[in-house]
Parts: C-alpha cells; sequence; structure tokens
C-alpha cells in the first residue's frame, strides 16, 4: 500500500491545506513539527557558516601572525575596535574567535542540526506519527534556542568581545579574565541547555509513545534509534553542566570560590577570596557532560548514514540487530570515559587504569557499527548520487577519526599527544568530514521529499569532491603538527616555539612544521570555495529545482516517504499501519526491489 | 620495526629514559591503526568497484554470510586489551607511582605564573623552607614562609632550569593563578600546573642540552608566548657550579 | 490532527504523554542536583580539617520546614485523588492547602535568608574578630549585637552554643575587613544558598503551577475532567521530586 497522492509541485502546494493560519502562525510561532525543523536546519546552518568564518580568520593569524587579515580586517577594526586594531587580531580576540567557534559549532551549529532539525523533522515522520508529543513545547525549545544564540552572538560586540577561556572554559582562567564575555556565554548556555533538554523529552516521548500500530522497537529505522539514544545523552548529561555554569556565574557574579582554590594570587596580589574550591572540579563537569555531547554529534550522523546507505546498495542493512545495540551501549558507557581528557591533571594508576579501560570498550561499539556499515555494501547494487557519495566518505574520515582516538585513550601516549594538534586532528575529522559530512549527505537525500525538488546532482557532485579533498588537505597535516610537538590554542600558530628563534634548542617547532599553517591557509580557503556551489545549490534548488514525480523518488522503505510531498500539517492523509521491518530491500518474490513498511503482507 | 614507525610520524628528538616507553606505545597503536585502515579500505575499494550498481544490478539482500568480522572484533579488542594491560597501565603506574629516592634525586619545586615559570631548590642544607598556600602572592609564588629559616639558602630561578643528567629528577608542579601545563616533548613529560594542587613527576634525563619547555594549557592572553621556559641538562659539575652561583637568592626572583 | 495518548494512556507503555514527559524532565533533574550533591561532596572533604561549619542554621526551623513540605506532599496525593474521586471541592481544599504550605515554606526560608544577610564577621585593625548581627550604622560607628572572638576558628562549630547578645559598638576607621554571611563568604554559605536558593526556585515554579491549576487553570475541569486530573499528577510528580530534594539539603546543611 503505497502513499500515492501525486506529487504537487512546491508552488502550488504552500499553506493551502491550512488558511486558517497567517503568516506568522504558519513561519515563525508554528507548533508544526515540520516547521519547527526548517526552522532549526535553517538558523544551524547560518551558525555553521559562520562558525566557519570564525575559524577562516583564526587559521589567517595562525599563519601570518601579526598582519591584518585580508578582507574583512578593515571591518574587524571598525566593529571590534581595539582588540582587532589595523585589522590584525590580537591574541585575546583569537582567543574568543576559538572559544566561540567550538562552542558554535558544537551547540550552536551541529546539535541543533542533527537533533533538533533532523530529530524533529524526521523522526515523527518515520514512526507514523502526526506530529511531536508536545507540539508547543517544541516551538518553545526552537524559541530558546534561538535566543541562546542571541546572547552567544551579542557578546562578541560588549567591551572586552565574547569569552576567552576555551569552549571548555576552564576555571580559575574563565572566572579570571576581567571581561563580561565569560557571564554571557554562561547565560547563553542556560538558554541553549533548557532548549536540549526539552527538545529531548519531547523527542524521548514522541519515540516512546506516538509509534504507528505495528511498528515495534525492532522495526523502528536506525535513525530512530540514534535520535533516541542521543536524545537520552543530551537529557542526562547536560544537567551537570548546567550545574558547573550555575556555580561558574555564581563564581563570576556572586564572588564564591566554588572553582576557585586558596591562594590565588591573579595580577599581582592575592585574589580577595574565601578560597576553599576545587578547579577539578569544574573539569569533571564539564567533561561528565562534553564526552557524552560528542557521541551526540556523532550518533544522529550514523543514523542518517544506516539510511542512506541501505537506501543505495539496495539491501537490508547487515546485522541491524547488532547496530542497534551498539549504539545503545555507546550511550550506556559514554557516560563512564569522561576522565580520558583529564589523564595528565595528575591522576593515579588505579583512575587512570579505569578510565582507559572504558575508553577502550566504548571504541569497541564503534568499530562494530563501522564494520556492519562496511559489511552492509557487500552484495549491494549501489547507487552513486551525491547524498551516497557523502554517506560514503563518511566511513574512511570517521574510520581516521576514530583510530586516532586510540593513542589519545591510553594516558601514557597522551603524556605527549595531549593538547597538541593530534587532538585536533582527530576530533575534526570525527566532527568535519565525519559528522558535517553526514549533515550534507542527509541534506541532498531529504530535499525532495521537504521541498518537492531534487538538488542539482552535477553541483552536489562538485561540492562532493571539493570538500573531501579539501577536508583532507585542512585536516591530514594537523597529524603531523601534533606529532611533532606543536600545540593547540597557539594565537601565533606556535611562532615563539621556532626552533629558529632560538638555536640549539631541543624540542622546538622547525620550520617545516610551521609552514605547514600556511598549506592548511590555501586549503581552508580552498574548503570555503567548495561551499559556494552547495549555497547555492540549495537556495536555487528551492525555487527551481527538478521537480519529484513522485512521493517517493528514492525508492524507500520507511514511512516518510509513503506520505504526500511535502507532508502537509498532520503529515499521513491516513493513519499508518507498519507490517514489516525498516529495509525491506530486493526481497526476492516482490516485482519491485523494496517493500514499503506499510505494505500489507501478501 | 618500531624506529621505523617513530621516524615515519616524525617524533621529536627523546632525551629521556621512560620516553622510548612512550615512543613504543605510540608507535605499537599506529601500527594497529594503519593495519586496520589499509586493510578496510582495501575491501571498500573492492567493494565500491565490484558492487556498482552497473557491474551488480541486482542487490543480494544477504550479502555477507560468514562471521568473519566478528573474528575481526575480537582480535581488535584483544590486541587493545593486551597494549592496555601490558605496556600502557605498567607504564603509566611506573611514572605516578614508581618514584625514585628523594637522597638520589634532584629535587625541585616548579610554579607557573602568566606567563613563566619558576622554579625552586632546597639550596645548600638540601630542606625546602616552610609552604603555606595562603602566603601566595605576586613575589611570593611559593608561598615560602620567610620566618622559616630553612628558606634562607633555597634558590628560586625564572624559565631556566637547570638538572644534571642520568640523575632522576622530581619536580612538584603547580601554578599561583590559573591553570598551566608543563610539558617537555623531549622529556615526553606533561603535567597540569593547577593552583592549589601540587602533583609530583619524576624522569629521568639521559642525554645533556637545552630542551624546551612549552606551556600546553591556555593560561590567557600570553598563553603562546609563554615559550621562554627551557630546561638545561648537564654535567652534575656544571650543575653545581650554576646552582652554588644562585645561594641565597631568598624568595623573590631575579 | 490529534495528537494520540494526550488524556488515555497507550496500551502498550501503559502511560499518557505528559507522564513520560515529567518522569523524563525529572531523570535530567536528578542529573542536575546530583552534580550539585557531587560538588557538595568533593568541596567538603577537600576542606581542611576543622574548618567546616556545623550548627550555622537553625534546625527547629529546619525541621518545621521538613515537615511543612512532607505534609505538603500528602495533600497533593489527596488533591489528586480528589480529583479522581470526581469531588471538585474536595480538590479545591487540598490544593488549596499545599498552595498555602509552599508560601509558608518559602517565608521561612527567606527568614532564614534574612538572618544570614544580616550578620557579619568583623575583622578589627587590632586584630580582634567580633561577630554578630547587624543594629545599626552610623557614618562612623557599626552596631551588631553579637560576640568577640580571638579566632575566626573559633566560629566554625557553633553547635550548643548559646546565642551571645552582647551590644558591640565598632568605630568605622577600626574596620579592616567587614563580611556578610553571605554566599562569597565560604565554601559551605556558598553551597547553601545555591543549593537551597535552586531548591527555592523549583518550590516557586511548583506554586506558580498551582496556583494556576487552582484558580485559572481549574476551568478545564468543567470541560475535559480527564485531562485536568492528568495536569494534576503530573504536576504532584514534579512536587514529589522537590520534596525529595529536600530531604537530602536537610541533613546534608543543617544536620551534619
Ligand atoms: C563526534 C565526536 C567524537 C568521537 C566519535 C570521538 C571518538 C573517540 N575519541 Fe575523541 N574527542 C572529541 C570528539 C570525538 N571523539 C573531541 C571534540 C575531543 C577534544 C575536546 C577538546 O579537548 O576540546 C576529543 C578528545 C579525545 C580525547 C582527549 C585527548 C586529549 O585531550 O589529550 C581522547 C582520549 O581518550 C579521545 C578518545 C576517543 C576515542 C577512543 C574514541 C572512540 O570512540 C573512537 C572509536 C572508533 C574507532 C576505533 C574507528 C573504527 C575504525 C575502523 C574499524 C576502520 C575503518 C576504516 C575504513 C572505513 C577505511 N578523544
Ligand atoms: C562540531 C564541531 C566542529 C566542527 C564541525 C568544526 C569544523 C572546523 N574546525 Fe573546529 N573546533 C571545534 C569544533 C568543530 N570544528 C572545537 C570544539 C574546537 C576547540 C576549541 C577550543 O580550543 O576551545 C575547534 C578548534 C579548531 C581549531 C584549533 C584552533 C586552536 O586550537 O587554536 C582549528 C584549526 O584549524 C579548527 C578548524 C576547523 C575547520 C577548518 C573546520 C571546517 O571543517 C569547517 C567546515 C564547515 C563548513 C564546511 C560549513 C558548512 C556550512 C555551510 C556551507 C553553510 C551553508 C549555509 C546555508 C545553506 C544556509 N577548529
Ligand atoms: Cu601558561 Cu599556557
Ligand atoms: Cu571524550
Amino acid at each position: 500500500m503505497q502513499a500515492t497522492s501525486p506529487a504537487i509541485p512546491a508552488s502550488t502546494h504552500h499553506p493551502a491545506h491550512h488558511p486558517e493560519t497567517g503568516f506568522w502562525r504558519t513561519y515563525i510561532f508554528s507548533t508544526d513539527h515540520k516547521v519547527i525543523g526548517i526552522q532549526y536546519g535553517i538558523t544551524a546552518l547560518c551558525f555553521l557558516f559562520f562558525g566557519f568564518l570564525l575559524m577562516l580568520m583564526m587559521r589567517w593569524q595562525i599563519a601570518h601572525p601579526g598582519e591584518p587579515v585580508p578582507i574583512v580586517g578593515p571591518l574587524l577594526a571598525a566593529v571590534l575596535g581595539d582588540v582587532a586594531a589595523r585589522g590584525v587580531m590580537s591574541p585575546d580576540l583569537y582567543n574568543s574567535f576559538g572559544a566561540m567557534h567550538g562552542t558554535i559549532m558544537v551547540f550552536l551549529g551541529v546539535v541543533p542540526l542533527a537533533v533538533g532539525a533532523y530529530g524533529n523533522y524526521l523522526v515523527p515522520l518515520q514512526i507514523g506519527a502526526n506530529d511531536m508529543a508536545f507540539p508547543r513545547l517544541n516551538m518553545m525549545s526552537y524559541q530558546l534556542y534561538f535566543l541562546g544564540g542571541i546572547v552567544m552572538l551579542t557578546s562578541f560586540f560588549i567591551p572586552g568581545g565574547a569569552a576567552q577561556a576555551g569552549w571548555t572554559s576552564y576555571s580559575p582562567l574563565a572566572t579570571a579574565i576581567p571581561t563580561d564575555g565569560q557571564t554571557f556565554w554562561l547565560i547563553g548556555m542556560v538558554f541553549l541547555i533548557t532548549s536540549s533538554l526539552l527538545g529531548s523529552v519531547n523527542l524521548i516521548t514522541t519515540i516512546i509513545q506516538l509509534r504507528a500500530p505495528g511498528l515495534t522497537w525492532m522495526r523502528l529505522p536506525f535513525f530512530v534509534w540514534a535520535q533516541f539514544t542521543a536524545s537520552f545523552l543530551l537529557l542526562l548529561a547536560f544537567p551537570p553542566l548546567e550545574t558547573a555554569g550555575i556555580l561558574q556565574l555564581m563564581d563570576k557574579l556572586a564572588g564564591t570560590s566554588f572553582f576557585l582554590p586558596t591562594g590565588l594570587a591573579i595580577g599581582g596580589k592575592l585574589a580577595d577570596i574565601s578560597g576553599g574550591g576545587s578547579p577539578l572540579l569544574w573539569q569533571h563537569l564539564f567533561w561528565f557532560l562534553a564526552h557524552p555531547e560528542v557521541y551526540v554529534l556523532i550518533l544522529p550522523a550514523m543514523g542518517i548514514i544506516g539510511e542512506i546507505i541501505a537506501n543505495n546498495t539496495r539491501k537490508p542493512l547487515w546485522g541491524y540487530k547488532s547496530l542497534v545495540f551498539s549504539v545503545l551501549m555507546i550511550g550506556f558507557i559514554s557516560f563512564l570515559v569522561w576522565a580520558h581528557h583529564m589523564y595528565l591533571t595528575g591522576m593515579g594508576t588505579r583512575i587512570s587504569a579505569f578510565f582507559q579501560t572504558t575508553t577502550m570498550i566504548i571504541s569497541i561499539p564503534s568499530v562494530i557499527i563501522l564494520t556492519a556499515l562496511l559489511i552492509s555494501l557487500w552484495g549491494g547494487s549501489i547507487r552513486f548520487n551525491t547524498p551516497m557519495l557523502f554517506a560514503l566518505a563518511f566511513l574512511p574520515m570517521f574510520g581516521i577519526g576514530g583510530l586516532t582516538g586510540l593513542p589519545l585513550g591510553f594516558s601514557a601516549s597522551d603524556i605527549h599527544l595531549h593538547d597538541t594538534y593530534y587532538v585536533i586532528g582527530h576530533f575534526h575529522y570525527v566532527v568535519a568530514p565525519g559528522t558535517i559530512f553526514a549533515l550534507f549527505a542527509g541534506i541532498y537525500y531529504w530535499f525532495p521529499k521537504i521541498t518537492g525538488r531534487r538538488m542539482n546532482e552535477y553541483w552536489g557532485k562538485v561540492h562532493f569532491w571539493g570538500s573531501l579533498l579539501f577536508m583532507n588537505l585542512i585536516f591530514m597535516p594537523m597529524f603531523v603538527q601534533g606529532l611533532a610537538g606543536m600545540l593547540r590554542r597557539m594565537s601565533d600558530g606556535g611562532l615563539q616555539y621556532s626552533a629558529a628563534k632560538v638555536p640549539g634548542v631541543a624540542g622546538a617547532l622547525s620550520g617545516p612544521i610551521l609552514g605547514l599553517n600556511n598549506f592548511i591557509l590555501w586549503a581552508a580557503a580552498g574548503l570555503a570555495i567548495a561551499q559556494i556551489p552547495f549555497i547555492i545549490n540549495f537556495f536555487w534548488s528551492i525555487a527551481k529545482g527538478q521537480p519529484v514525480r513522485s512521493d517517493n523518488p528514492w525508492e524507500a522503505t520507511t514511512l516518510e516517504w509513503q506520505t504526500p510531498t511535502p507532508p502537509p500539517h498532520g503529515n499521513f492523509l491516513k493513519p499508518p499501519q507498519v507490517y514489516r521491518g525498516p529495509y525491506e530491500y530486493s526481497l526476492p518474490g516482490y516485482d519491485k526491489d523494496y517493500v514499503p513498511q506499510n505494505q500489507p503482507p501478501g | 620495526m618500531n624506529q621505523l614507525m617513530e621516524r615515519f610520524l616524525g617524533l621529536p628528538p627523546l632525551a629521556s629514559e621512560h620516553g622510548q616507553g612512550v615512543n613504543d606505545l605510540i608507535s605499537y597503536l599506529h601500527w594497529l591503526m594503519i593495519i586496520l585502515f589499509v586493510g578496510w579500505l582495501c575491501y571498500f575499494g573492492f567493494v565500491l568497484w565490484r558492487f556498482n550498481r552497473r557491474r551488480n544490478a541486482k542487490a543480494d539482500p544477504v550479502g555477507v554470510r560468514n562471521h568473519a568480522s566478528s573474528y575481526l572484533e575480537i582480535v581488535v579488542a584483544g590486541v587493545e586489551a593486551s597494549l592496555l594491560l601490558f605496556v600502557a597501565i605498567p607504564l603509566w603506574a611506573q611514572r605516578v607511582d614508581q618514584f625514585p629516592s628523594q637522597d638520589e634525586s634532584t629535587v625541585l619545586h616548579i610554579a607557573a605564573q602568566q606567563f613563566a615559570w619558576n622554579a625552586r631548590y632546597a639550596g645548600a642544607d638540601g630542606e625546602f623552607g616552610r609552604q603555606d598556600r595562603a602566603l601566595v602572592s605576586n613575589d611570593n609564588v611559593f608561598g615560602i614562609d620567610p620566618a622559616d629559616p630553612k628558606s634562607r639558602d633555597d634558590v628560586q630561578v625564572l624559565n631556566e632550569i637547570h638538572v644534571p643528567v642520568n640523575k632522576p629528577v622530581i619536580a612538584y608542579v603547580t601554578s599561583k593563578d590559573v591553570i598551566h601545563s608543563l610539558k617537555i616533548p623531549a622529556m615526553r613529560v606533561t603535567q597540569d600546573a593547577t593552583p592549589g594542587l601540587r602533583v609530583p613527576i619524576w624522569f629521568k634525563p639521559v642525554k645533556e642540552g637545552r630542551y624546551q619547555i612549552y606551556c600546553a594549557q591556555l593560561c590567557g592572553n600570553g598563553h603562546a608566548s609563554m615559550a621562554q621556559g627551557f630546561l638545561v641538562v648537564e654535567s652534575q659539575e656544571a650543575y653545581d657550579r650554576w646552582l652554588a652561583s644562585k645561594v641565597g637568592a631568598a624568595t623573590s626572583f631575579e | 490532527m490529534d495528537i494520540p495518548y494526550t488524556v488515555q494512556p497507550r496500551p502498550d507503555t501503559g502511560v499518557y504523554n505528559a507522564k513520560v514527559g515529567m518522569w523524563l524532565f525529572l531523570a535530567s533533574e536528578v542529573m542536575l542536583f546530583g552534580g550539585l550533591f557531587s560538588a557538595y561532596i568533593l568541596l567538603r572533604v577537600a576542606a581542611p580539617e576543622g574548618t567546616w561549619p556545623h550548627g550555622w542554621l537553625s534546625i527547629p526551623l529546619g525541621t518545621l520546614n521538613t515537615l511543612i513540605l512532607a505534609l505538603s506532599a500528602v495533600t497533593v496525593l489527596l488533591a489528586w485523588a480528589a480529583c479522581k474521586a470526581r469531588m471538585f471541592d474536595r480538590y479545591k481544599f487540598f490544593q488549596g492547602i499545599t498552595l498555602l504550605l509552599g508560601v509558608i515554606f518559602l517565608g521561612i526560608k527567606g527568614y532564614e535568608y534574612h538572618d544570614k544577610l544580616t550578620h557579619y564577621t568583623v575583622v578589627l585593625k587590632d586584630g580582634r574578630i567580633a561577630d554578630g548581627h547587624w543594629v545599626s550604622a552610623t557614618p562612623s560607628e557599626v552596631v551588631l549585637k553579637g560576640e568577640f572572638v580571638a579566632e575566626r576558628s573559633e566560629l566554625a562549630d557553633r553547635r550548643g552554643r548559646a546565642k551571645a547578645h552582647e551590644e558591640i559598638r565598632l568605630a568605622r576607621d577600626q574596620v579592616q575587613k567587614m563580611q556578610v554571611y553571605g554566599p562569597a563568604y565560604n565554601t559551605y554559605l556558598a553551597l547553601y544558598f545555591t543549593m537551597t536558593g535552586l531548591h527555592g526556585l523549583h518550590v516557586l515554579g511548583g506554586l506558580v503551577v498551582f496556583a494556576f491549576l487552582w484558580g485559572p487553570g481549574s476551568r478545564l475541569w468543567k470541560t475535559d475532567p480527564d485531562r485536568f486530573t492528568n495536569r494534576v499528577e503530573v504536576a504532584g510528580l514534579f512536587w514529589h521530586f522537590v520534596d525529595l530534594v529536600w530531604i537530602f539539603l536537610f541533613p546534608v546543611l543543617y544536620l551534619t
């Protein structure tokens, strides 16, 4: 039983089904999960882009310390004042941009896109529900996210600029910097955390309560499992950071000393505080959130990849059960590994042995997931369209990122690699050509469902090959730099440690290692140029893309494709009934090579 | 084998006894990583070629029927477990639990501040003056009690830290303001310098030379230029001469 | 377009949506307060010997507040039971009592805060330390009701000590440092204000919801009593959690 209403071109299909509400209720204050999903998506893409621009300026500064930033330099000087005098980035500004790049990418870019946008738009459709369980709460989540973003952006323009203590905001530094950037950061985070909490309550409730009849747990698409687990991580890991944020805010505003020890002498004299606090307490609370958080970044990505691979190999995912089980394992163990970010704070053998062991244990389900996805390709009939290209590239890219996590996971090898560019390389391989590629894949894949039009394949492929090439050119040299000892968060790109500066010193940075900075700068510029076809393609295709001729252009099995295009308010023309598992492709005995989940047996 | 890998990875020069262990662990892990990655990449390339829609129009819904991948996963887990048990944990235990005796070692206190390294030696009497966190201030980074006679002959230096070669060094690391991190790549040593904590580390330099000290933790706008610290490893005689020339520097720095 | 299971439970899970949502929310709240209690434990264990304050809070007042919250937990339950039994007046009565109890709780808490925020430790230039409640102040003089101590550490343990009532006059120009018993005073008070403050905000939040369900929100009773009953139940779940947090806060801050 296929959904069959002929595809209606987007132009004739706008809010006609929905005449009782005006522009504001339809597009701005909507409670429809699809509209909210799109709002999340557009906002998050803009933040991703902004985070990338910050990084481009930083890469310039790293490669050419002390030289004015080209093109935007005068603008920076005019808008930000002293911290960018003559258009040169001061160390303060570099630190602000670095902290905000991390914060924006993680909390305002990837999480809202992967969970807020994809989760909101797709999960109700994939489970055959007509909306989220709490539509008004859903609208509020988006608004809180938006407000949090506004607070973060505003902080760039206050005197002294945005937060400067890294996205990790370690105390006492975060408390000691005299400007208000950190206060804004904390207030912004409280909004973002609240938004994520409400969002995850909503998503989990929806998955538990609103599954269509017949859609048992083991018939859920892998994507839904991934979202389910990621939401649980958000739900349980964010509150400790909220606690930490409240305590740091108290330190900053009420003069307490939660994270400030006795005998702290900042800027020349003994600080006038009661003391007795613990800087390590902040790190524990922060990483207790931030480690599960990195799995929030990767799990939805894995979910997207699973969907696209099953669809484009025309065969079921290999080892569905082990995939589901591994995702749940990751979710659970991710709460037990946080201190692998803290090996070098001074950790005894027993505690470090515990965290090394859990870190190795958590790498096993990741290996299982990747293996299952790789094996799923065997025996397929692989279509190489743009979404599939991004999905395929995800596998080796995540492989590089994940494998380089292993030397960091052992405390003894971390001695050499901690806080070097090796770490930067490690996690960017998982989040950039990993997660970001998955998100790109998802955009190309679900675009026809959302707009009724396809994105241009040719320019999609240009975007893909450009991104793949330049991502590797950016991040691969970072391993070389890191192994040679180059540290992260260097506002001058390591110039002060250059061997040329003080001859005869062993362990300083050689010319070629520093020279890579310039190489990476141009690769980053190349990556920026490679995004232009995507941005144009994206907006152009909304209006002018090739209209799809069916509601199910990829011939997929899951429920979101069994709705009209785009799905109307309420989603399904008639409540779906599910009869089968999520990936019944190429089954013998059917005339087509796919059987939708809602097709009755026989 | 491991030397090959070290060369390939471009690890910086090594001048401490235990550093070889760190290098070895890094090498083992990269062998494992490269083997896994290249192996899977070959599989990946083959699959993309072999099961291209043009070459394989009809998919086989079952695909792989054997359990080779499970064995592979077990092997990976086994390798990780043995590295953990036989290499990583013993190496770490040696770093943080099995300290050499104080008498046979050079003992010093290191305190970081924005944006420099202070080091303090016990001086002629071989004993440090009493320290109290509450006394820490800008010109008393170690919180030395000036009333304690033992503190009179202590030696305090800024940024240039000398130690004798082939003798273990025990350093107590702390900070007076924000968190810094003492990183000496050639010694394969990294330790966060956290205010309010004093963490001991030890290593045994085996080669004379002048080694760069890095600050590896973001510590403010001068973080990148906190690069004036050097560890000077020299012969015992040279070290004694150097120390003698400093006696009586008391609490404030030079 | 109606979302299913907003009122009736879903047969295979046995609950309605809002209840699942509330349980999930409470799970996150457990983590929130869990973070705070971990911070408490860590900081307390790390505190040097003999510096952790004892007996700074009034145990009778704390006990009274504990009883008040415990009683309100019962009345909340009774209010919900009354809804189930379709007795609206009874519901109004018990919900009203709950509201009242909550307000009294906050009132007592406010009084305790006030007591701390008018309490000072004054270090004089000659090294003496005065400790007491604020009476009055002029540009040249501060008047406290309290006592002199020789060492700050004498202030740490106040268990079984009578309250001093001696009036102390301190010349302003003799004062070296004057500290109020606010969050910045020491780690204990920082924790006290933060933990009870956050808890107080939760109480306040619960009261706002109760006030709504008692007043304007109760109109829903006429049109959809089942939905209304669910709301009362879910709000009650939240209230029970808030009570539970207090059951932990009380011993941790008042008794030990
Ligand atoms: C999505 C994000 C993400 C993911 C998935 C991971 C995954 C892992 N991470 Fe990473 N990590 C981060 C994001 C992530 N990390 C971030 C952001 C930081 C830095 C934060 C900061 O300091 O600012 C960090 C830092 C970090 C550290 C701290 C380093 C330091 O500061 O010194 C450590 C240490 O243990 C670590 C370990 C690991 C491990 C063992 C995994 C494992 O889960 C990986 C398991 C995966 C595999 C083992 C891959 C399997 C591959 C194959 C089977 C081959 C496939 C081959 C082909 C297809 C060709 N990570
Ligand atoms: C999800 C997380 C995420 C992502 C995706 C990225 C993406 C990138 N990051 Fe970042 N990064 C972090 C998280 C992330 N980063 C964190 C946490 C830190 C640590 C911060 C700290 O030290 O505190 C860090 C630090 C960091 C550093 C180290 C700085 C330092 O230590 O001094 C560098 C250096 O090169 C870097 C580079 C990059 C680059 C080149 C990308 C590129 O891959 C960017 C690619 C982006 C795009 C390709 C944009 C795509 C979007 C569009 C094209 C928009 C289209 C819009 C519409 C259609 C509307 N990052
Ligand atoms: Cu000191 Cu960085
Ligand atoms: Cu981690």
